[in-house]
């Protein structure tokens, strides 16, 4: 690995478990590359593993007219990184679900680069966290449209539920844009569990962590809908059930 | 059935409830009417535990247990029903899940077997159509997108299938049209009307109780049960108002 360790003054570390990231950063895979050729349609589901400390990057082209879906859960215990470069060439569509779901003392993050090269190109970027205990989880998105890359239609929606007091959520979804004729949305809120929501579920006989739980599954479960293989779907919601449970407890 | 005594109530330290006193025996149906700030809606929430309406004296007995020293949930499962006067949405859980699950956790803390799927969806089909709901309606996120009307059916509903043995109605009427007030009326009857069965039905108004006929009629007023009577005394509000009958 040539790469120079990286510091927090790096932005898209700024939040990370650097010790963790440490005690994997020479047996570190080097980012995936992945190319969508022209007018295909792509899609992967990242699911994760046992390991306490994750970090998966990938470096991503979409070429003209291409379509890739990439649907990435993160429920890592201690440090868990999902680092995603994609460059978005003509008329090509990006759509991109994920999912921070942590305790304990976890950090969990979602970096995305999304470059938009060439015009009416598409990404929509949607992401989750749910944090308790202390745990930290992040989203950094930046959406950069280049000086010619007109007509390109860039969203990212990104929502954290907070469980705990001690949990963090930082959310930062960011522009460049140097093109002039664009839409580039973006959303991000960080909250709780609704109390009428939870009264409501606890009122029927939910004891509190299985309504919790499922009021969060509410929050979370969208994000696979689109998922187009079922038993690749049901993996993702199984996973997140999973994880969601252990969270709430 | 229910005997609640002497209750007083905050809410954010403000006192609600001022000494109320209430029974209700297994098989009558009471009504609680009352202008607004009476404190019904406090009274139906401290009834089904909610955090923020806080008990500083008297007691509430349901079949012979203290209904205030159990969680909410352990309220459902012992037979206590809350009908919302404002349904809440739940975006991304189906009414089909939330149903079963809080179905199936109340069964589990009754020592009772867990209802199947299909065993499910064959009740939730019958209750659905009795009251006159589409069975798709409960396919969609619990309550997003339904009229304030939808809403109060699907509590309906969702009390037909728990089948509780006591309910606490909170205006269960309010917002439902002529065919629809007759709808869940009659779902009220059906459901709650029964020798072990009990319901305190909180309403502003006369209609719902032409057609569930209430055994007993009380008014609430400042905290407390100011007069109570039989079915006339709703009549009797009717046509003078509160202020003359309570006063």
């Amino acid at each position: 690995m040539t790469v120079p360790f990286p510091t927090r003054k790096a932005e898209a570390y700024r939040y990370s478990n650097l010790d963790a990231l440490k005690s994997v950063w020479a047996d570190l895979e080097a980012p995936k590359q992945i190319v969508v050729p022209a007018s295909e349609k792509h899609w992967h589901v990242l699911l994760p593993t046992e390991e306490p400390v994750q970090v998966r990057r990938a470096e991503i082209v979409l070429e003209a007219d291409a379509e890739l879906s990439i649907f990435a859960l993160n429920t890592a215990s201690d440090y868990g990184r999902y680092e995603i470069d994609v460059e978005v060439r003509k008329g090509a569509n990006f759509t991109f679900d994920a999912a921070n779901i942590g305790g304990g003392k976890a950090t969990q993050e979602i970096v995305t680069t999304v470059r938009h090269v060439e015009p009416n190109g598409t990404s929509r970027q949607t992401v989750r966290s749910v944090l308790g205990g202390t745990a930290t989880g992040s989203y950094l998105g930046k959406v950069a449209v280049a000086r010619h890359a007109q007509k390109v239609d860039g969203e990212q929606s990104v929502k954290a539920m907070l469980l705990d007091r001690g949990a963090t959520a930082n959310c930062k979804p960011e522009l460049e844009i140097y093109a002039d004729d664009v839409k580039c949305a973006h959303g991000a809120s960080v909250g709780e569990l609704d109390p009428n929501q939870l009264f409501y579920a606890l009122s029927r006989g939910l004891p509190p962590a299985e309504a919790k739980a499922l009021l969060l599954e509410g929050f979370v479960l969208e994000l696979w809908d689109d998922v187009p293989d079922e038993a690749q779907r049901e993996a993702l919601v199984e996973a997140s059930r999973a994880a969601l449970r252990s969270v709430v407890r | 059935m229910l005997q609640i005594t002497d209750l007083h109530a905050t809410v954010a330290d403000k006192p609600i409830l001022n000494g109320l006193t209430l029974t209700v025996p297994a098989g009558e149906v009471h009504a609680i009417m009352g202008p607004n700030g009476a404190g019904k809606s406090t009274l139906a929430y401290v009834l089904g535990g909610r955090p923020g309406y806080e008990v500083t004296d008297g007691s509430v007995t349901f079949m012979g247990e203290d209904l205030l020293a159990l969680e909410p949930h352990e309220r459902a499962a012992a037979g206590l029903f809350l009908g919302f006067q404002y349904p809440v949405e739940i975006p991304g859980v189906s009414s089909m899940q939330f149903i079963r699950e809080s179905l199936n956790a109340q069964r589990r803390a009754r020592g009772e077997a867990e209802l199947s799927g299909a065993e499910f969806i064959r009740l939730a089909r019958a209750e659905a159509a009795e009251l006159g709901m589409d069975v798709e309606m409960l396919k969609r996120p619990v309550n997003v997108g339904f009229s304030g009307g939808e809403k109060k059916r699907m509590e309906m509903v969702q009390m037909g299938i728990m089948r509780p043995r006591f309910a606490v109605l909170d205006e269960t009427d309010s917002g439902l049209d002529i065919d629809a007030l007759r709808i869940v009326g009659a779902g009220i009857n059906r459901i709650m009307r029964a020798p072990d069965r009990g319901v305190l039905l909180i309403t502003h108004y006369q209609r719902l109780l032409d057609v569930v006929q209430p055994d007993r009629v009380h008014v609430l007023s400042a905290g407390r049960i100011v007069r109570s009577g039989g079915p006339e005394l709703a009549h009797e509000l009717e046509r003078e108002g509160y202020a003359e009958v309570a006063a």
